[in-house]
Order: C-alpha cells, then sequence, then structure tokens
C-alpha cells in the first residue's frame, strides 16, 4: 500500500494495493466460498431440516422445507421456520417439477446428488482450510493484519460518520481511498477471525471421527445437529457478506476495484470527483 | 467518451453475473460428470483420512449418552424388511437356526448361534447415529465386541480388511455389504448388537444383529449381518469399493 507512481496532474494518482498474497487469497476464497456454499445447500438438500442438540426429532425442527400435496393433487413446497408455516413454492420445498429443499439453481450438482456433492465440499473445504493457513501466515509473519485490518483509534471513532456515508452511497476519494474505511476493516476481520473458524469448526464438529477426537466440539455448539445448524447459518452469513462486498465492489469502481485485486495497482479516486469517473472507458 | 449512465452499467454487470453465474453451473455440472474430476476429488478422502488419523488417537471414543437422550424414533434407513424369503424365513423361527459365520482370511474360521453371542461379554452403549445425510439419532446398543470375536478367529497377518455380508438385497437383487479396517475393528466400541434399547434387536433395524462403528457414518452400521470375511482387498468383492454404497460414489472413509 506504500508504493506510488509519479503523481503530476494530467494523471490519476495509481497505488500497488494489494500484494501477490492477498490477490491469492482473494480468489482462492473467491471460487471456494462459491463451490461450498452450493454443494452444501445439495448436502443439506439430502435432509432439508435444521433442528437443535444432538438428535434430529423430526416433529420439532427449527427449520423444514417440505412438499405437500393438496386433495386437488396440486404441490406447494411449505417451508416451516420456529412452527410457523410459509408457501414457498417453486424456491423451497418445491422447485421445477420436484420435490427438494433448495431449488437446482442454487446447488451444484443442479440435480439430487448427495454423493457427488460431498466430494466437491470436502475438496474445498481442504482448499478453503489451506488457504486459511496460508493466509494467516502471510497475514501475522507481514504484518499485514496489524498494518491494514485493525481499526486505529480515529477509524473507531470514525464508526458513525463511516455507517452514515455508506447509507448515502458516499465513498473515500484521495488519502482515505488508499485504505480500508473502518466498516470495511471491522467486516473483513469478522469473516476471517469469526465467520471463517465458526464454518470451519462447526463443520468438523459433524464429523463422527472428529467428536471422538475432540470431543468438546460438541459442548462448544451444543450438539452435532446445533453445529449443523450454526454452519448453516454461518453460511448465510457468508452469502449476505458477499453480497454486501459485491454490491460495494461495483458502487466504487468495479473495473478500478477488479484490477486492482487482479494485478495489485489501484487508481486513486480523485477528491470531489464521482466514484465511476476514476475509470478509463 | 461518453460513460454509460449507471443504470446501464448495473443493468450489464448483473446480467454479465448472472450469465458468469449459469455458465459456471454448467461447468460444475459437466465436470461432475467427467471421469478425472471426481477421480482427482477422491483424493481429499485419502487425505482426510490421514489428517482425522493423526489428529484421534486409535482408542478416542465416540461420546456416550444417557438412556434419557434417546430418540423416542429412531428412523430405520434403508431396508427395514429385507424382501429376501430366506431371511423371512428366519425371521419366523425366531432366528433360532440363524448362525454367524466368521471366515476369510483367519486362522480358525467358526460360526456362533445368536445364543452363543449373547452368552459372551457384552457391551452396552448409548451413542449417537449420523446419517450421511445429516440428520443424528441417539439409541442404546448391546452387543459382542468384533475384537474379541476376532480374536478367537485370529485373522492371519495379511488380512487388512473385514467385510459384513448382509440380508437385504436392494430393488436388483444387489445385497448390502460394508467393511473396515483394524483400526476401526478392534475399536472398543464397535459391536455386533443384538439389542436395541434394552429390547432384541427389531427387524427394521437390523435383525438378529448389525454392526456398530460408532466413528462413522450410518451408512457403515450395517444390518442384517450374516457373514463376515477377513480379506487381503476389497477389489473382488461388489464393484470393489468395500461396500453397498461405496460402489455408488460415497466414501469408503466414513468419518465426515
Amino acid at each position: 500500500m506504500q508504493e506510488q507512481t509519479p503523481n503530476t496532474e494530467s494523471q490519476p494518482e495509481r497505488i500497488y494495493r494489494h500484494t501477490l498474497p492477498v490477490r491469492i487469497w482473494h480468489w482462492t476464497n473467491a471460487i471456494s466460498l462459491f463451490i461450498l456454499i452450493m454443494t452444501g445447500l445439495q448436502i443439506f438438500n439430502a435432509h432439508p431440516a435444521l433442528y437443535w442438540g444432538d438428535r434430529s426429532d423430526r416433529d420439532k425442527p427449527l427449520l423444514a422445507m417440505r412438499a405437500m400435496k393438496a386433495e386437488t393433487g396440486e404441490i406447494t413446497g411449505v417451508t416451516t421456520i420456529l412452527g410457523r408455516q410459509f408457501d414457498t413454492t417453486g424456491v423451497f420445498g418445491y422447485s421445477g417439477d420436484k420435490v427438494r429443499g433448495f431449488p437446482s439453481w442454487a446447488t451444484i450438482p443442479s440435480g439430487k446428488w448427495l454423493s457427488m456433492g460431498r466430494q466437491w465440499h470436502f475438496f474445498f473445504a481442504w482448499i478453503l482450510a489451506l488457504n486459511v493457513l496460508f493466509y494467516m501466515t502471510y497475514g501475522f509473519g507481514s504484518r499485514h493484519v496489524k498494518k491494514d485490518l485493525v481499526p486505529t483509534g480515529p477509524d473507531l471513532r470514525n464508526i458513525p460518520t463511516a455507517v452514515k456515508d455508506h447509507l448515502l452511497l458516499r465513498h473515500e476519494t484521495g488519502e482515505a481511498a488508499k485504505r480500508y474505511n473502518v466498516l470495511q476493516k471491522l467486516s473483513y476481520l469478522g469473516v476471517i477471525f469469526g465467520l471463517l473458524p465458526l464454518i470451519v469448526l462447526t463443520g468438523l464438529t459433524m464429523s463422527p471421527t472428529m467428536d471422538a477426537a475432540f470431543p468438546f466440539l460438541l459442548d462448544l455448539f451444543g450438539g452435532r445437529q446445533s453445529a449443523r445448524t450454526i454452519h448453516f447459518v454461518t453460511c448465510f452469513l457468508f452469502v449476505g457478506f458477499i453480497a454486501i462486498h459485491v454490491s460495494q465492489v461495483i458502487l466504487t469502481g468495479f473495473f478500478n476495484n477488479i484490477r486492482s485485486m487482479l494485478t495489485g495497482w489501484f487508481t486513486v479516486p480523485t477528491t470531489g470527483a464521482a466514484h465511476e469517473q476514476s475509470e478509463t472507458h | 467518451m461518453n460513460s454509460p449512465k449507471p443504470i446501464d452499467r448495473r443493468r450489464f454487470l448483473s446480467g454479465a453475473v448472472q450469465a458468469a453465474s449459469l455458465l459456471a453451473l454448467a461447468g460444475c455440472d459437466s465436470l461432475s460428470q467427467s471421469d478425472w474430476f471426481p477421480s482427482l476429488m477422491g483424493n481429499t478422502e485419502k487425505l482426510t483420512k490421514k489428517a482425522q488419523r493423526a489428529l484421534s488417537s486409535k482408542r478416542a471414543m465416540a461420546r456416550e449418552y444417557t438412556e434419557a437422550d434417546r430418540s423416542v424414533v429412531f428412523p430405520a434407513n434403508g431396508n427395514s424388511n429385507p424382501e429376501n424369503p430366506d431371511y423371512q424365513a428366519m425371521v419366523t423361527k425366531g432366528f433360532a437356526d440363524w448362525r454367524l459365520e466368521i471366515g476369510g482370511l483367519v486362522e480358525k474360521p467358526a460360526s456362533f448361534s445368536l445364543a452363543e453371542l449373547r452368552q459372551m461379554s457384552s457391551r452396552t452403549q448409548t451413542t449417537r447415529h449420523d446419517c450421511v445425510e445429516g440428520w443424528s439419532a441417539i439409541a442404546t446398543w448391546t452387543g459382542v465386541k468384533l475384537g474379541d470375536l476376532l480374536e478367537h478367529v485370529q485373522p492371519k497377518p495379511e488380512a487388512r480388511f473385514i467385510v459384513f455380508y448382509c440380508a437385504d438385497p436392494d430393488e436388483d437383487g444387489q445385497k448390502y455389504y460394508e467393511s473396515v479396517d483394524f483400526d476401526e475393528a478392534y475399536h472398543p466400541q464397535t459391536i455386533l448388537a443384538y439389542g436395541m434399547n434394552g429390547q432384541a434387536l427389531p427387524v427394521a433395524h437390523g435383525a438378529p444383529i448389525r454392526l456398530r462403528v460408532e466413528r462413522q457414518l450410518g451408512y457403515k452400521q450395517a444390518k442384517y449381518v450374516m457373514k463376515i470375511e477377513a480379506v487381503e482387498s476389497l477389489d473382488a468383492i461388489g464393484d470393489g469399493k468395500g461396500g453397498y454404497w461405496e460402489d455408488q460414489g460415497y466414501e469408503w472413509y466414513a468419518g465426515i
């Protein structure tokens, strides 16, 4: 984040924003999370219901997706959340003339294929886990986490302003645009040190062998079925993060952001300019 | 050098994202159908097995619960009443003529009646059954340790797996079978259960005996076990993958 190209009046300032390890980390995550989420929904579809505790008591699900047949022969998809029923025909429970939890566009493979979904899921789970190890080594070794992600005192005092700016779709320019803003820092830290460990540990708690090796996992999450539920909820926190992240990437200059994550080089938006103008067309 | 209006740009981007995801999904489906990609992903199973075995001791015990934790309804997955006349005849006679044969690569092949198994020292454990589909159920199992039976028959040094042949056929007549290696076979919680929740094991749950391998998923817990064999390789049995579901693409190592 320090190197700078000579800055003249006519040329917008360009900085080397993302180091190679960060770029590798980012794109490996992008691909593996995309696949892990969709293969996870394939696995979920094998038993589209969630419970709390150690057992799956079928009469007490926290969430269940079912298909129901009316006397007229009409089939509807019904989702039950904490005892309340919702008609979700076409999306959850029944879609594309099939009885299935999540629809085919949300799962890998698209058709019902649990064993193949598991193969993909575990393959990319390993890639994600090795990527996390790689990033932690780099992030702490190079002080990237401390320098770029840990919020400073002024950062923290600036949270209310940052929230307001984000809601008004106002984005940093000049010097401020060279660093992550405080909401960015907090959300990245939350994902890296909150969601990622949580999804890995709840995933391992679903493994009977890991439960024998580390019984405290069952106590930590309140049972295997609770761990499965937390794994599912964490998955959707990732989905939420990705949705906000991608929309921010688009709003603050899509091509400039993508280029900086591919090559490292970022064109600094200038003061007073609309965020789209820093891009080359 | 007029920039497109942001709204056009947004519409273009969202269209591009949709098109890219559709392409990516179609790509994933065709990769699933290919030979090379599933076979590449199959290496994960070996890595997972090695890592899990390295992280857990051979004797690490699956959690045991109390009777109060039992499931009121324990789902009987897979076959719950084998369509096999020989088996049905055994049910009628209360398994009086049933004998568990143990053979293959063993020094002293033997067979045991249900009464003989019940007279041997037993183990009772209340454990969690984790189906590969994702659900769990808890029950109390009583049976004889597989390790005790193996000490009787003395597997030969070249034997590497224990195979369980079952009485339940699928619609195509293919009978269920399963296999474990010696790490799991000699684990103290690996039992051949003849009792469930204090009663004789019901037909729906695998009478007269079913396997319990408590650190593995549900499909390893073979029901209706008729014959046990020690073997050096799984290649010649079924489609060679070591079990009924394994032959259909599920992992042989069912620890996760």
